[in-house]
């Protein structure tokens, strides 16, 4: 599994030092999350993205879009040829991901903020479709900084969401601007069942995600590190928004090697 | 019958049609829509005070295939969640329907926190973004029964004041409601009304517009036979200068207008009387006319 994600991230940093873009430090705080929603948890077809009983996920901190795309790409949703043009002028993989160009991305996000409340209406839709269609949606730390989260959150346990499932990587990038202390208690304060897990540990992941939560929506808080996995860009907010240049490319190749 | 009255109506009827409605309400009009409440339980939320969530689950509705009305007071519906407008509407490329009231300065005793003629102006920025300025409330329900399926973003703009009389409207369409030679005045809404009583008498062309985008150049080419347009909108003045000298290109123009200054307007009082002071009635638009045609 290890040498399988360090496959990807070696796919995440050269598609960022090929565009000189990309938001490495967010990509490998939320693989390995990613990974087990795409691999273990999400009952969805690459080939029929637009089933509409499949489960979703919204991607709600777009700026890490790159680990998305390596996911998609690594189940079927289009070719890891596409990550070789990221941000290319022509490229349907940007900067943050385009639903209307990206099989498999259900939102078109960037802003903070937006993919949760969207995943919210989403879920809101399924339910009174009497769809069996699960909502998965994960925001970053910063995100939680917004207004519109905490409205959210407040909307989605009136309403009795337990088809919705929030995950909040919690790598502390904001807590040098706004501390947010003990999220698992905030959401259980607004009305969600609430778990915190090693968001690297897959088991735990899975685990977490399988939490039973009926008649609430469920929030999964996980505790993260930016830059997972290379030791130069763990928690260094340097690279918070910084493609590598040759030499550190070839630095962090070298952590994430398969030997 | 009042727009709004007309929009708990049209509504009501809707939801009894279609299947694909939902409404979210921003905590307004919620006991005038009892009878839904009632009815279909599954499709219609007083989703509360949060409009920025409000308009990003409405996009998240239209994601499974269900039409989102949103009602709220336009200043809030349109000022606060402006972002998610453009976001979760106009670049997802998703439709919805985002109805107002509290038009301008429908609400002149509140102060300017509940005020809102930027409203147009605003959505303008916003590409594929509709915008519906029906002038009675025959013409709301006309209108929106038109478009309000049509995949795209609607904004429809409900005021207080209000047209003598409906025209037989269609979206995406402007009338010619007179014809005459020395001047066109266009005439967005409820403006109608000043605008056609300020024109009495006069030998100018008077087209009437209730779909303020997409913009009906087409009727305004064939309906301009001078060079001088008076533009007469019920929002910040000149809203609709691009439209019209895109329209008209490359012919050289003069474009008067007659509309909200903008500026804060600090009285209170009622709107009457803030048309007086600003100028806008007809005695007032009629003088500009006059200077127009000189």
């Amino acid at each position: 599994m290890k040498a399988n994600l360090n496959k990807l991230k070696r796919l995440i940093v050269k598609a960022s030092f090929h565009a000189g873009e990309g938001h490495l430090g967010s990509d490998f705080s939320i693989l390995d999350i990613l990974w087990v929603l795409y691999d273990k948890v999400l009952a969805i077809n690459p080939k029929r993205p637009d089933d509409p009983r499949r489960d979703r996920f919204f991607l709600s901190k777009g700026q890490a879009s790159l680990a998305l795309y390596a996911v998609l790409a690594e189940k079927g949703f289009f070719s890891g040829e596409w990550l070789k043009k990221y941000c290319d002028f022509e490229s349907r993989l940007g900067g943050h991901p385009d639903r209307n160009k990206v099989p498999g991305a259900e939102a078109s996000t960037g802003s903070l903020g937006h993919g949760f409340p969207m995943a919210v209406g989403n879920a809101l839709g399924l339910k009174i479709k009497h769809f069996p269609s699960r909502v998965f949606v994960l925001i970053g730390d910063g995100e939680a900084n917004e207004g519109a989260v905490w409205e959210s959150a407040l909307l989605a346990a009136h309403h009795k969401l337990d088809n919705l499932s929030l995950i909040l990587d919690y790598n502390h990038s904001t807590d040098r601007a706004l501390r947010l202390g003990d999220l698992r208690t905030k959401f259980e304060a607004f009305g969600w069942t609430s778990v915190s897990v090693d968001g690297h540990d897959h088991k735990a992941i899975e685990k977490a995600l399988r939490t039973k939560h009926l008649g609430k929506p469920l929030a999964v808080i996980a505790e993260t590190i930016k830059g997972r996995g290379s030791k130069i860009m763990e928690n260094n907010p340097a690279w918070h928004h910084k493609a590598p240049n040759r030499e550190e490319l070839e630095i962090i190749l070298k952590e994430l090697s398969p030997s | 019958m009042s727009m709004r009255r007309q929009f708990v109506q049209t509504t009501e009827s809707l939801l009894a049609s279609d299947e694909r409605l939902v409404v979210l309400l921003g905590d307004i009009s919620v006991f005038a829509l009892r009878k839904s409440f009632k009815e279909f339980p599954e499709r219609i939320y007083n989703i509360g005070i949060l409009e920025q969530s409000t308009i990003g689950a409405a996009a998240g509705l239209a994601m499974t295939g269900f039409i989102p009305v949103v009602h709220t007071i336009a200043t809030f519906l349109v000022e606060r969640s402006f972002e998610q407008l453009k976001d979760d509407f106009g670049y997802q490329k998703l439709g919805g329907n985002f109805v107002s009231i509290g038009a301008s300065y429908d609400y002149a005793a509140l102060g300017p926190t509940h005020h809102c003629p930027g409203d147009v102006g605003l959505l303008q920025n916003i590409p594929g973004m509709e915008i519906v300025v029906p002038g009675t409330a025959a013409e709301f329900d006309a209108l929106f029964r038109q478009a309000y399926g049509n995949g795209h973003p609607t904004y429809y703009r409900l005021s207080e004041k209000e047209n003598a009389e409906s025209y037989k409207v269609r979206f995406g369409k402007a009338q010619v409601v007179k014809k005459g030679r020395q001047a066109t005045v266009i005439a967005v809404g409820p403006a109608l009304k000043s605008a056609l009583e300020a024109s009495k008498g006069e030998d100018v062309t008077v087209l009437y517009y209730t779909t303020v985008a997409p913009f009906d150049g087409e009727t305004l080419r064939n309906n301009c036979p001078s060079a001088k347009v008076l533009l007469c909108e019920p929002y910040y003045e000149g809203g609709l200068t691009n439209e019209v000298t895109a329209a008209l290109k490359p012919r050289p123009l003069v474009v008067e207008t007659a509309g909200v200054p903008r500026k804060f307007i600090l009285n209170y009082g009622k709107a009457e009387e803030h048309d007086e002071r600003m100028a806008i009635t007809a005695s007032s638009i009629r003088r500009r006319l006059r200077k127009l045609l000189q």
